[in-house]
């Protein structure tokens, strides 16, 4: 039972579903299934029921920040140049990432085997970042889609009560963002070095000699 | 002259005449029963709950992102105090997951120090929590005195085997970090020989007793089908009768060598959790019997690992094992660089917490402090 | 009967309760600050740093290469290198560090500098009755409150102190010995025997061949 023949179950099972399989470059050769948001909670149900996989736990539920990366890439072209075809070397620049992720690690404990990953991305990280919950399917997903709200502003709709978890109830911003700032809340610190000490000099100079 | 007193909770209209009698009670951070800075916000009927919200975060240290700015082994010892009574077998699920992740084999005599430094652990850790679940119930200190006389002699070998009581940082990528002085093993097979007597005499203080078992037994029943959907694992997963252990299941580190049963509830109340503590603790007993005897000489740190500058491929990798609380699992993602990209927390006792609402509702308030002792919650490990 | 079992609990209080007076193993509490445990040997605590011999300036192990700043978790050992060096315990010309501060109030004794270190210059000390009046300054230590002597560390680590020691042993009578074989290896020149004539070597015109240095 590998990541290949679940991938063509689910997609004989749930008609338009749209489903790519992610490897992992690791040694730990765990593999995972991206899955597209429209059809997220009838893929889990069917993972869940169907009488050979059976996987009713949900153990982990991770989210993940990839900001926009920039990469270059020397890419070799065949171009007509005076006549004569010649290999150039092109730079191409790309971009990956722009989007948070939401990995879903799936066990059974009836089957007793496992685990299958699957994956889903929001389509950026400012306002389209809407996915459906699967606490409905598994009510181990509940806590832990709260965290991703709170750490990262994923909006799981369907989700029986979305609110802060972890973060006070009055808290702006996601703190586990490539991007987050923290809030500026000078506190005297004796060995404070390389940016609390930059953050230090600058309140000394304004609140004065100390 | 007449004098209307006010009622506290006015009725908003004839049919919530019955909400009036509601009382929102917050069982709040500082409470010396809910095991750490953890809020329960509790509607009561009188005595009889009604609705719980549980409110944690109070400890919430950003171990995550931390671990993002830290190498791989600078993490080591963030990792100790997530669990803080727990701290060898969080050590080692850190270092099963780096070792999944860069493909580092582990030699036999460190493999075998895990599993006895861990089987030490849930020793201590089940102890500890049946001394403070009598503790909650007000048998005020002496049981758990008693569980605490034999964790202290655990904590003196951890101290004189890493240096630390509790925060021990002793696990490394590919083994441990130093090797068992001289006659530590011989120390830890006399106390071992001992625990045996320290169980019975346990027993006979408190499992038959009257009031444990009228406090205990048919509360806070939890279904076999809530417990699997709530991904609630570990004892109280196995207190309501489904068998997975994951020292049976993943078989990780030398597991399968070893010969021990896995102890299973018939009720799922908080008195077959009680008592799973303890059978648990026989099957350790068992398997440290055995370690002790087969412990072979031989390396105890895979030779090629690095301490500094450890740049594990890209990639990812979730390594879990079998803490004494349930499943305990981190999860890498690796860029290529010396820090990782994310480092996630599978927390064990965060997903326990999520059956607490409807295992509390309808019972009394006094219940409330049973069942939560019962779940065994640490809140480093809840807030991370 | 009703109330057995609270029977037998009580019975077995009532036997440690009496047994604590006959059998010390039922007695655990200890009488601190009169009495002590002995200290268990592997313990740690808050790190110091190394020097050999009687001059704590002199002897100082560490050559300030700031391995230990750079992987410590918290980022509590703050080094700062000193521009002119000193000779160390071969003779060797070394940095050394001008500051060496470890703020204790964010050190978490897990002993990672100890590990990285490739010197020996810096071990864990045992020392746990450290309160004091003032919260920042007194908890901030400094070079001279860190160093201790290698006498010092024998006494409280004695196995490591003496397997540390051997290794740095073993290790210069290597460097010593690859010298030796070095400086006996090298062709006797007919500069040399010319120099023993003449006034004075002349820097310009003759190599010095490597090793020679002091």
């Amino acid at each position: 039972m590998t990541l290949e023949t679940i991938k063509s179950e689910i997609e004989a099972t749930v008609p338009g579903c749209v489903l790519e399989i992610i490897p992992n470059p690791s040694p730990s050769a765990q593999h995972s299934l991206r899955i597209d948001p429209a059809h997220a909670v009838a893929i889990v149900t069917f993972l869940r029921d169907a009488e050979h996989l059976r996987f009713d736990y949900c153990s982990n539920v991770t989210g993940i920040d990839w900001p926009v990366k920039e990469i270059s890439e020397k890419v070799k072209v065949k171009q007509i140049v005076d006549g004569i075809e010649q290999e150039i070397e092109e730079v191409r620049k790309s971009h990956t990432g722009g989007y948070l992720e939401v990995v879903y690690h799936l066990f059974s404990m009836e089957k007793k085997h496992g685990p299958v990953i699957l994956r889903m991305r929001t389509e950026d990280r400012a306002e389209r970042v809407h996915l459906p919950s699967l606490t409905p399917v598994w009510q181990s997903a509940e806590f832990q889609e709260r965290e991703i709200f709170d750490l990262y502003g994923v909006i799981f709709d369907g989700h029986p009560d979305l609110r802060r978890i972890l973060m006070w109830d009055g808290f702006k911003d996601h703190p586990m963002r490539k991007d987050y700032v923290e809030p500026d809340d000078y506190e005297y610190e004796p060995t404070a070095h390389d940016e609390v000490l930059e953050r230090a000099r600058q309140h000394r100079t304004v609140m004065g000699a100390l | 002259m007449s004098t209307t007193i006010e009622p506290v909770l006015a009725p908003s209209s004839s049919a919530n005449a019955g909400e009036s009698q509601l009382l929102e009670l917050s069982m709040g951070p500082q409470h010396p029963s809910t095991h750490g800075v953890f809020r329960m916000d509790v509607v009561l009927d009188g005595e009889r709950v009604l609705r719980l919200k549980p409110v944690f975060g109070y400890l919430h240290r950003n171990h995550e992102k931390i671990a993002e700015q830290e190498s791989y082994l600078g993490s080591m010892p963030y990792t100790d105090r997530l669990d803080y009574i727990c701290s060898l077998t969080n050590n080692w699920a850190y270092a099963l997951a780096v070792e999944k992740l860069a493909g580092i084999q582990v030699p036999e005599r460190a493999e075998y120090i895990r599993i006895i430094t861990a089987e030490l652990t849930r020793f201590l850790n089940h102890s500890a929590l049946i001394g403070f679940l009598t503790q909650d119930m007000g048998a005020s200190g002496t049981p758990l005195m008693y569980a605490f006389r034999e964790r202290e002699t655990i904590l003196d070998l951890f101290e004189s085997l890493t240096g630390a009581r509790m925060m021990c940082n002793y696990m490394r990528f590919g083994g441990c970090r130093v090797d068992l002085p001289a006659g530590w093993l011989d120390q830890t097979r006399k106390f071992v020989a001992t625990l045996p007597r320290f169980l019975d005499e346990f027993e006979r203080l408190l499992a038959t007793n009257e009031i444990l078992m009228a406090r205990t037994q048919g509360v806070g029943v939890m279904s076999k089908e809530l417990a699997i959907n709530a991904g609630v694992t570990g004892p109280i997963l196995r207190a309501s009768g489904v068998n997975y252990d994951l020292r049976k299941v993943d078989k990780y580190g030398i597991y399968d060598r070893f010969a021990f049963k896995i102890p299973l509830g018939e009720h799922g109340d908080t008195y077959d959790r009680y008592m799973i503590r303890l059978l648990e603790m026989r099957e350790s007993l068992k398997i440290l019997n055995q370690a002790l005897k087969d412990i072979p000489e031989g390396p105890i740190v895979d030779p090629k690992t690095k301490i500094r500058g450890f740049k594990p491929r890209p990639g990812e990798a979730y390594g879990r094992i079998e803490s004494p609380k349930g499943e305990l699992g981190f999860y890498l993602i690796s860029d290529g660089t010396a820090n990782p990209y994310r480092y996630r927390v599978r927390s064990c006792c965060m997903m326990n917490l999520t059956v607490l609402e409807q295992l509390c509702i309808g019972h009394n308030v006094a219940d409330v402090v049973v069942i939560l002792g019962s779940i065994d919650i640490v809140m480093g490990e809840v807030d991370r | 009967m009703f109330g057995e079992g609270i029977l037998k609990g009580l019975a077995e209080t009532a036997r440690n309760f009496l047994g604590s007076y006959v059998s010390k193993k039922r007695l655990t509490t200890v009488q601190y600050p009169e009495e002590r445990l002995p200290q268990i040997e592997a313990y740690r605590n808050f790190p110091f740093l190394v020097y050999d011999g009687e001059d704590w300036q002199q002897g100082l192990r560490c050559v300030s290469c700031f391995i230990c700043e750079k992987e410590c978790p918290p980022k509590c050992i703050i080094i700062e290198k000193s521009t002119d060096k000193k000779p160390d315990a071969v003779g060797k010309l070394q940095f050394y560090p001008k500051v060496f501060n470890i703020d204790i109030s964010v050190c978490m004794s897990c002993q990672i500098c100890v590990e990285v270190c490739p010197f020996d210059a810096i071990k864990m000390d045992t020392d746990y009755e450290l309160s004091t009046t003032n919260r920042f300054s007194a908890l901030l230590w400094d070079k001279q409150q860190l160093a201790k002597s290698n006498e010092h560390y024998h006494k409280i680590h004695p196995t490591e102190a003496a397997a540390v020691d051997a290794q740095l042993a073993a290790e210069r009578a290597k460097v010593a010995a690859k010298t030796k074989a070095a400086a006996e290896a090298r062709p006797a020149s007919p500069t040399t025997a010319a120099n023993t004539n003449g006034s004075g070597p002349n820097p310009a015109d003759k190599p010095v061949p490597a090793g020679s240095e002091k």
